[in-house]
């Protein structure tokens, strides 16, 4: 639990993080909020030379409209994306998700943009970004660049970012009838499973649904199989409960471990698939009252 | 002049504990805050292989690293350090504190470095280079019991720590085993229960890891040694005889302990291979468990398999009990790792009048960490064992399973009750604690309630346990180290008072409750006593905490040695009064003839006064302290009663805790808002054992479960509010009355849960499920038919 040594310097911008990091010659790292690095680092799992903190760089963190769009900063924790009047308001599901992961203490530190960067095939925030189709946008030496979530999540911790590159934020459509829902891993409260789910319902007639999964397999992905039996069905529980039984079907690569067998976690796709339409549906009719 | 204010009396209060502050502002200090001038670190390198012959050591790297003072291999510590020993009397094999040509679990050290920062030793210890041939490991211990796939330790064939040791009805002292009774038990029976359960492996995971500084002066040719240890004194037993110094020579310290839960009763390698190399180098050197390494090399807990089989009348009256247990109990022996599960053996009878019970017990070596003792330590497992089969019992025969317990339990005109385990409880009244349990719960309201939620789909259950457990740990007979506690009580001069207790807590509030005490004996505010522990070099003697005995024992020692002192105080006063000592009362600050407060003397000054007698008293030495050691005549035996409602979600099998309730029993009461406190974390515990708790090997050995991320223990959210309350039955074996609660919550809880979960998946025709209650265990039964064992 003691991780080999490092030193340490802090960000005061972007460009500052990019050239402290290219600096290091490839053995640094950026440091948001430390809850997925510090572990691997004190299991010596990772072993940067040099810690780039970009936690405190100035505008990185918050959540705010940007024309049709939200916008969440790479840097806001976890908590402030829980706790977000904006967020309840227009999207909860993305607040909803946040409050779901791991405990006060993670929600305090961790941060959205870490989370993406890392990748972990159980965390939460993959799957809502899959179902809203976030746009993430990133800076590196050459300059901006903007990847939709559906091409961002490539495999097992692999995610289209390049080891000199960091995310600024994530940009999206605010979707009220969605919701998410996760079984948690009583240990570290990971998800087990994890969906994502947003409805565009139009006249009581769903016009295209988005469902992103998260923890079934080694990294988050779409349920489009779901996705087409929902469009163009009008929203009603026969149809979700007829649409989430298919949920995972064409999924081959399911996990395993002492949580959860690859059966039953496989059996679990289709439920909180359910739960998940079902939460969506509910905000989708409220809205329509 | 305003009348002084009248003191409450405060045994038997709610007095919030004093040393609270401290500990959770961050002012107390832990063995990780002591530093020394010229301290050293160690690291250890561990073997990351479960069973494996040590081919090779290259320390060469690190010896050179910049900072290293030192690296030892296990050879090299033997010349330093003989094996560790044990305190039963079972055979062992030989244990090296560092290992030197085999490694028997994941975890087990294989050489240490001395360094001059805690971060130069783990990078040191990372740069050693061990290489393994790989032996076969066996996790399984039914399958290790067969000698196959390997043998872990040569002079215990087929891997049998203890071979098959009988207990119960027909066995002797000398072992002769008639089998005449419990045969015809069960040939009377109408109906027989048959369970294998098994009570699985739990890591203690204390909030403070272990850690030790040892300071050997050579000049003076004495060692001090701080550690997180629940047994100072026995500690400074333990590293005297293996550092070859006298015990006066030896000094133990536990300053603040973070936790213990019986995990640091044991003596560790790690706290003797310090002591050896601050004598050997003549430094101190530190060292500090990171979590880590506390999931492999602090001892784990439980891991016990019962073949349980109960004979009964059809009116439900239980005939005959038959036990046969298999410990697992990993690679090694440790200090009472032996002597735990013959706890589960003793309590075997539980709360009933079984008129024969045959117990068996078998010990098994696997390639894991060694097991000891955790919270409840042996008696949770018979607990869980008997009160099982009672429901299971309950079921078969459609009968309630309170009236079941009822129908069988000891009466309180029984007691002193002797059962067949050997075992004498000293007193108890089992059908008050579970009337009040389902009175509180309103037992038949929850029964409709429950109907209820079935009628609409839902899957709610029901369950209720009894528990009687042994505590007040003593007498000495049942000790290597003796079983009594020890107290010095010194009035000083200003008329404050110090009270030295052996029985040294780690979160037992033992200030607190050894305060309130003291201060009605002696009529003085509680903030005038201190009660010192956890140092020998100011606890002359004692023997710890655990056991659920520093109340019981180390509370009566206090109150007895408190008394000496009060009687030879009342002599100086009777001096100072010019009347009889027996006519003086101490109350309110005062020392005064019986009927005329005004007359009195204030306390302080009769104290003054017995510093400098002038003029002395006829027949009295001067100063007022005086020390007692309390022998208990036996043990005591505290009971109670716990009720739980659980909902399982159909849909992924998840189990919610809705309900629990809790009548406890543990005589009288010092102080009811610690005792609940003690109960909270006993729930917690057994309520994490029977839902979340899981420490799980690999079949290679490998342990899985090696962080907080993948073994969970349970947060506040996880619960309900706890309904407590309390029945009183005093022990008749001490003067307070008190029987001891450290552990309590860990023995109805478990078996209770298990038995509403049961309850709630009663449709699915299951009769017993194992612990842990994992959602993807409980989702196989609904939804695969799979019925648990039944
Ligand atoms: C006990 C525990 C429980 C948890 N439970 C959950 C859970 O239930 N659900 C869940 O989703 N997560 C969970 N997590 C993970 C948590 O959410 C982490 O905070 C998150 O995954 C990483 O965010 P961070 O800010 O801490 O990143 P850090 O640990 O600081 O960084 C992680 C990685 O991302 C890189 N990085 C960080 N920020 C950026 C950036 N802006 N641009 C590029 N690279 C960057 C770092 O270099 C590093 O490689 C848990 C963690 C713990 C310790």
């Amino acid at each position: 639990m003691i991780s080999t040594p490092f030193e340490y310097s802090r960000a005061m911008s972007l460009d500052d993080a990019l050239a402290k990091l290219r600096a290091t010659n490839g053995e640094g790292k950026f440091i948001a909020g430390g809850h997925s690095l510090v572990p691997l680092m004190k299991l010596r799992l990772s072993e940067p030379k040099v810690l780039i903190d970009i936690a405190r760089i100035p505008g990185l963190s918050g959540i705010r409209t940007k024309g049709d769009k939200i916008e969440i900063g790479a840097g806001t924790s976890h908590h402030d994306v829980a706790s977000s009047a904006l967020l309840q308001q227009v999207c909860p599901m993305v607040a909803e998700a946040a409050a779901e992961i791991g405990d006060p203490q993670v929600r305090n530190r961790g941060t959205l943009g870490g989370s993406l960067a890392h990748a972990d095939p159980a965390a939460d925030y993959p799957a809502v970004m899959l179902a809203l189709d976030a746009e993430i946008h990133v800076k590196g030496p050459k300059g901006w660049r903007m990847v939709h979530a559906h091409d961002f999540f490539r495999g097992l911790f692999t995610v289209d970012l390049a080891a000199d590159e960091i995310i600024a934020g994530v940009q999206f459509n605010p979707v009220r009838s969605a919701a998410y829902a996760k079984l948690h891993q009583r240990a570290s409260h990971f998800a087990i499973v994890g969906v994502a789910v947003a409805l565009d319902v139009n006249n009581g007639v769903i016009r295209s649904a988005r469902i992103g999964l998260t923890g079934a397999s080694s990294y988050a992905t779409r349920l489009k199989d779901v996705e087409e039996a929902l469009a163009g069905k009008a929203l009603s529980m026969p149809n979700i409960e007829a649409a989430a039984r298919l949920a995972g079907a064409l999924l081959e690569d399911v996990n395993s471990d002492i949580h959860a067998s690859q059966e039953y976690r496989r059996a679990m796709i289709p439920v909180f698939t359910e739960r998940a339409l079902k939460g969506a549906m509910s905000r989708a009719l409220a809205r329509i009252q | 002049m305003a009348a002084p204010p009248v003191l409450p009396k405060l045994v038997g209060q709610r007095v919030k504990r004093r040393e609270d502050p401290r500990l959770i502002q961050g002012r107390a200090t832990y063995v990780d805050d002591i530093a020394l001038v010229g301290m050293q670190h160690l690291a250890f390198k561990r073997s990351d292989v479960a069973h494996g012959r040590i081919r090779s050591i290259d320390t060469r790297a690190a010896k050179v690293m910049d900072g290293v003072e030192a690296v030892f291999t296990g050879a090299e510590i033997a010349e330093l350090l003989a094996p560790m020993p044990i305190g039963t009397p079972f055979p062992s094999p030989e244990h090296r504190a560092v290992a030197v040509d085999t490694v028997r679990y994941g975890g087990e050290p294989v050489a240490v470095v001395v360094a001059s920062d805690r971060y130069v030793a783990r990078d040191a210890a990372d740069a050693i280079v061990v290489s393994y041939e790989t032996l076969p490991a066996v996790v399984d211990p039914e399958l290790a019991m067969t000698g196959k796939p390997t043998v872990i330790h040569p002079a215990f064939p087929n891997n049998l720590a203890v071979a098959l040791v009988p207990s119960g009805t027909g066995v002797s002292a000398s072992g002769s085993v008639d089998d005449s009774a419990i045969n015809e038990a069960f040939a009377k029976a109408d109906v027989v229960i048959s369970q294998r359960m098994v009570n699985q492996r739990l890591a203690p995971t204390t909030m403070e890891p272990r850690g030790v500084v040892a300071h050997y002066e050579p000049g003076k040719g004495s060692m001090t040694i701080w550690s997180s240890t629940q047994n100072p004194h026995i500690l400074r037993t333990f590293i005297a005889a293996l550092t070859g110094l006298g015990q006066d020579q030896v000094r133990a310290i536990a300053p603040e302990v973070g936790g213990g839960f019986g995990s640091k009763i044991n003596i560790y390698g790690e706290e003797y291979v310090a002591a050896a190399i601050s004598k050997h180098l003549g430094i101190p050197v530190k060292w500090s468990e990171d979590r880590s390494e506390a999931f492999v090399a602090t001892t784990h807990g439980r891991d016990i398999l019962g073949y349980v089989d109960l004979a009964a009348k059809s009116d439900g009256t239980v005939l005959g009990l038959k036990l046969r247990l298999i410990a697992d109990i990993g690679a090694y022996n440790m200090l009472l790792t032996a002597a735990i599960p013959t706890l589960t053996m003793l309590m075997a009878s539980a709360t009933y009048n079984i008129p024969a019970i045959r117990a068996t017990l078998t010990e098994v070596f696997t390639n894991k960490t060694p097991t000891d003792a955790y919270r409840g330590a042996g008696r949770p497992e018979a607990t869980y064992f008997v009160e099982r089969a009672m429901d299971m019992l309950a079921r078969e025969l459609k009968m309630d399973p309170a009236e079941l317990r009822r129908k069988n339990f000891i009466k309180p005109h029984q007691f002193p009750f002797a059962t067949q385990m050997g075992a004498v409880y000293d007193s108890g009244d089992y059908e008050k604690a579970l009337d009040l349990a389902l009175k509180n719960a309103q037992w038949d309201r929850l029964k409709t309630e429950r109907d209820a939620a079935r009628a609409q789909g839902r899957l709610v259950g029901l369950g209720l346990s009894m528990y009687v457990e042994v505590c007040g740990v003593g007498p000495s007979s049942t000790l290597p180290t003796g079983g009594w506690e020890h107290s010095q009580v010194t009035i000083e001069r200003d008329g404050r008072i110090s009270a030295t207790t052996g029985a040294s807590p780690h979160g037992q509030g033992n200030e607190t409750t050894f305060a309130q005490m003291l201060a009605d004996q002696f009529g003085v505010p509680l903030e005038h006593i201190t009660i010192l522990h956890g140092d020998t070099g100011v606890v002359k003697q004692g023997i710890g905490t655990f056991g659920s005995r520093s109340q019981a024992v180390g509370g009566t020692a206090v109150h007895m040695a408190g008394a000496k002192v009060k009687s030879k105080m009342a002599k100086f006063a009777a001096a100072l009064l010019e009347a009889h000592e027996d006519d003086l009362v101490f109350q309110n600050g005062m020392i005064s003839v019986k009927g005329s407060p005004a007359s009195g003397k204030s306390f302080a000054s009769v104290a003054g006064y017995a510093y400098r007698p002038v003029p002395l008293p006829e027949g009295l030495e001067p100063g007022l302290s005086d020390e007692a050691f309390f022998e208990p005549a036996n043990n005591t035996y505290p009971f109670g009663c716990h009720i739980s409602m659980v909902e399982i979600d159909r849909q992924t099998g998840e189990p919610t805790l809705l309900k629990l309730v809790a009548v406890d029993d543990a005589g009288h009461l010092i102080n009811p808002l610690i005792v609940e406190g003690q109960i909270h974390g006993g729930l917690a515990q057994g309520i994490g054992q029977a839902m979340i708790e899981e420490v799980v090997y690999n079949e290679d050995g490998q342990l899985l479960t090696g962080s907080f991320m993948d073994y969970a223990i349970p947060r506040a959210g996880d619960f309900p509010r706890f309904e407590l309350d309390a029945t009183v039955t005093p022990t008749p074996l001490n003067p307070l009355g008190a029987k001891g609660v450290g552990e309590a919550g860990t023995l109805g809880s478990t078996p209770c849960i298990v038995a509403a979960v049961v309850d709630a998946l009663s449709e699915f025709g299951v009769k017993h499920i194992d612990m842990m209650l994992r959602p993807e265990k409980l989702w196989r039964i609904i939804h695969q038919g799979q019925g648990g064992q039944s």
